[in-house]
């Protein structure tokens, strides 16, 4: 057991795979050399050589489209973009290209391929640089999306994308590259689409990924303290989305909260509210609440970017104001 | 001396822009029967750029197309039948009727897609050239594409990542003047849309004329052989023009009656077939390689038709590689 941080994880989540399989490549912006803008990659360069760890020109359409033609005949890259506000440089690539191919050409070509990039809020970067767009991603047939909240996740999580035949996106909380966690030693390997429940009330289910995690948990933990019990859900992954857990929480709190760091409309809870709505209706005893980042680009200023990201006080107050 | 390609190659270079004259005529019938629905894209009065490095290729080449990619996919030996399914929506349909027209895809035959947002496959053929480097395998990729996508960034990200990395990628547009009905000359800022920007990723200017199959067949040849060598990517414009409009049922009526008889009066095809016989290569032979061609493409026709449509169960199939898709538990 180590204590890792977020950034070490990634790290390590790559080596691993990469000492493992020959066919694993990296590509992305400033990721060999330099070691990653958020060092997430330092090292790689050193161990794997320039044939497998390599910088890429400012071309988001080139590296995502150079992962694809890789991936589809023979290769299993990890492109990173720099930031996911600039999957919006490439989305064709995303949404009509790596997502599409597999079912127009039924089956022929198959693209084990992995997308990582640095998502959502909190260093004060401003409105391009700190935009949450998981619920981008989930519009996307064709495109699985994973969301790891701890370094520990973030490794398993990695390894199973990189591992699955399937693209997929994995969208690591920027705000959290500090923040250390547990990390067992050896190979870790997880499983795509399983929620993990983190702790267990009786009164509310808060249903939280990446960097709303800490703070649905920091949240129930001072709701505890006051006698309301929360039953605090990481979805993990929100394609392939575990269903059956978040109902079974649903069914033993009867009150569901989403806390989501996207904007406010089509968000991720979006969905999930209309799931739970459909299929557990019976189990509400009272509306479901969704708390988000109001519907705006994200604000520079510190005061106001933490306005903005749902905050441990905004999950509390409106917890116990729905309770009643 | 005597430059020809030998006598096999010519007749397979004949052959094989017959084949795409016959079916895509073929093609267009049908559409306009409306057994081939939405749109199509046809290669009539360019059918010499495919066939050209179709026979240049190796087997285990990657091509990547446009839209307008019946062509190329039939050079490489997709089977025709199965071609022309996936234009009538058929479940026989080389991609049982999932891609249709614009996204024929034969992996087996190294046709690894049909791409139709303008310029997006030219990154991802610069991915399959990398992995080739990668694994050593010495295979090359050909990626198609029109005029019109020498103005997107894609055209761009591409060109200089293949040479940065010396790639065994070799770009071809065909240079057919026209996108859909603006001239590529009136939105563009030099007159060779593709070799006027070679320079800028430290490529030669490579022009051909792309009528002229055995012209293309030469270039093809030696772009494959400096790809595989080592000697990175290479950009190749091939002049030509559509005997047709755009898609559809486009007549084309943008363009000048004077522009359309002289590229009708360089007809690959026939051009060729007068150029074999001048040669002395005796009228029978062609005329049988024709002959077999009509036959092969009413055979594709017959059975296209008769198939039955895809089969309901394929509508959710193959979002995964499990085969389903599911999105949740
Ligand atoms: C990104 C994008 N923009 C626009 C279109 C619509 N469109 C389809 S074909 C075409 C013209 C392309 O012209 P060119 O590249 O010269 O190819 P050609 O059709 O002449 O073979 C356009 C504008 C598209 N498919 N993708
Ligand atoms: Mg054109």
């Amino acid at each position: 057991m180590a204590q890792l941080t977020y950034r070490d994880a990634v790290r390590r989540g790559i080596a691993q795979e990469m000492r493992r399989d020959e066919r694993v490549v990296l590509i992305g912006e400033d990721v060999a050399a330099a070691g990653g803008v958020f060092k997430t990659t330092p090292g790689l360069l050193e161990e794997f050589g320039p044939r497998r760890v390599l910088d890429a020109p400012i071309s988001e359409q080139a590296i995502l489209g150079a992962a694809m033609g890789a991936a589809m005949t023979g290769l299993r890259p990890i492109a990173e973009i720099m930031f996911s506000d600039f999957l919006a440089v490439c989305w064709d690539m995303v949404a009509n290209e790596i997502a599409k191919t597999r079912y127009m050409t039924d089956g022929q070509v198959s693209l084990p391929l992995v997308i990582r990039t640095a998502n959502g809020g909190g260093l004060r970067f401003g409105g391009q640089h700190s935009q949450s767009v998981e619920n981008w991603a989930m519009a996307v047939p064709g495109l699985k999306v994973v969301l790891p909240a701890t370094p520990a996740d973030l490794i398993g999580l990695l390894a199973a994308a990189v591992r699955d035949p399937d693209p997929v996106l994995v969208l690591e909380p920027k705000a959290l590259y500090p923040v250390r966690g547990e990390v067992p030693d050896g190979e870790l390997l997880d499983t795509l689409g399983r929620a993990r429940v983190l702790r267990t009330g009786g009164d509310a289910t808060l249903v939280a990924v990446g960097a709303m995690v800490p703070r649905a948990v920091t949240a129930a933990e001072r709701m505890a303290e006051q006698g309301v019990g929360c039953t605090v859900v990481d979805l993990r992954s929100l394609v392939p989305l575990d269903v059956r857990t978040l109902l079974d929480a649903v069914a033993g709190t009867g009150r569901l909260f989403t806390v989501e760091e996207n904007p406010r409309l089509c968000g991720w809870g979006a969905e999930i509210a209309s799931i739970v709505a459909e299929e557990a209706f019976p189990a509400l005893r009272g509306p479901i609440v969704r708390i988000t980042t109001p519907h705006i680009p994200l604000p520079s200023a510190d005061t106001l970017e933490d306005l903005a990201r749902p905050s441990v006080s905004r999950i509390t107050d409106t917890v116990l104001k729905a309770l009643g | 001396m005597n430059d020809n390609p030998c006598p096999d190659v010519q007749l397979e270079l004949y052959r094989r822009q017959v084949e795409v004259r016959v079916f895509e005529k073929r093609a267009y019938d049908l559409f306009l029967r409306n057994l081939v629905k939405g749109t199509s894209h046809l290669s009539l009065g360019q059918e010499a750029i495919a066939a050209g490095f179709g026979t240049a290729m190796r087997r285990d080449d990657y091509t990547f197309a446009t839209y307008r990619g019946h062509a190329h996919t039939l050079v490489r030996g997709a089977p025709m039948a199965a071609v022309m399914a996936e234009l009538l929506g058929r479940d026989s349909g080389l991609m049982g009727g999932k891609g249709g027209s614009m996204h024929l895809t034969s992996v087996e035959h190294g046709v690894m897609g049909s791409y139709a947002i303008v310029g997006a496959h030219l990154p991802i053929a610069v991915g399959a050239a990398w992995s080739a480097q990668y694994r050593g395998s010495g295979q090359a990729a050909v990626c198609f594409f029109g005029d019109g996508a020498t103005n997107i960034g894609a055209f761009h990200e591409a060109l200089n990542l293949a040479a940065v990395w010396r790639l065994p990628v070799v770009f071809v547009c065909e240079n057919n003047l026209y996108m859909e009905y603006t001239p590529i000359a009136s939105v563009t800022a030099v007159p060779r849309p593709a070799a006027d920007r070679a320079a800028g990723y430290g490529l030669d200017p490579l022009v051909v004329d792309g009528n002229d199959v055995e012209a293309v067949y030469g270039v093809a040849r030696a772009a494959l052989e400096r790809a595989r060598t080592g000697g990175g990517p290479s950009l190749v414009e091939a002049l030509t023009y559509r005997h047709g409009g755009h898609s559809r049922a486009d007549p084309g009526k943008y363009r000048p009656a004077r522009e359309v008889e002289e590229w009708l009066a360089r007809d690959p095809v026939s051009g060729y077939r007068e150029r074999l016989l001048r040669r002395g290569i005796p009228a029978k032979i062609l005329d049988d390689i024709d002959t077999e061609v009509r036959a092969a493409v009413d055979a594709a026709t017959d059975a296209a038709e008769a198939a039955p449509p895809p089969a309901p169960e394929r509508l959710l199939s193959q979002v995964w590689t499990d085969g389903g898709s599911s999105w949740r538990n």
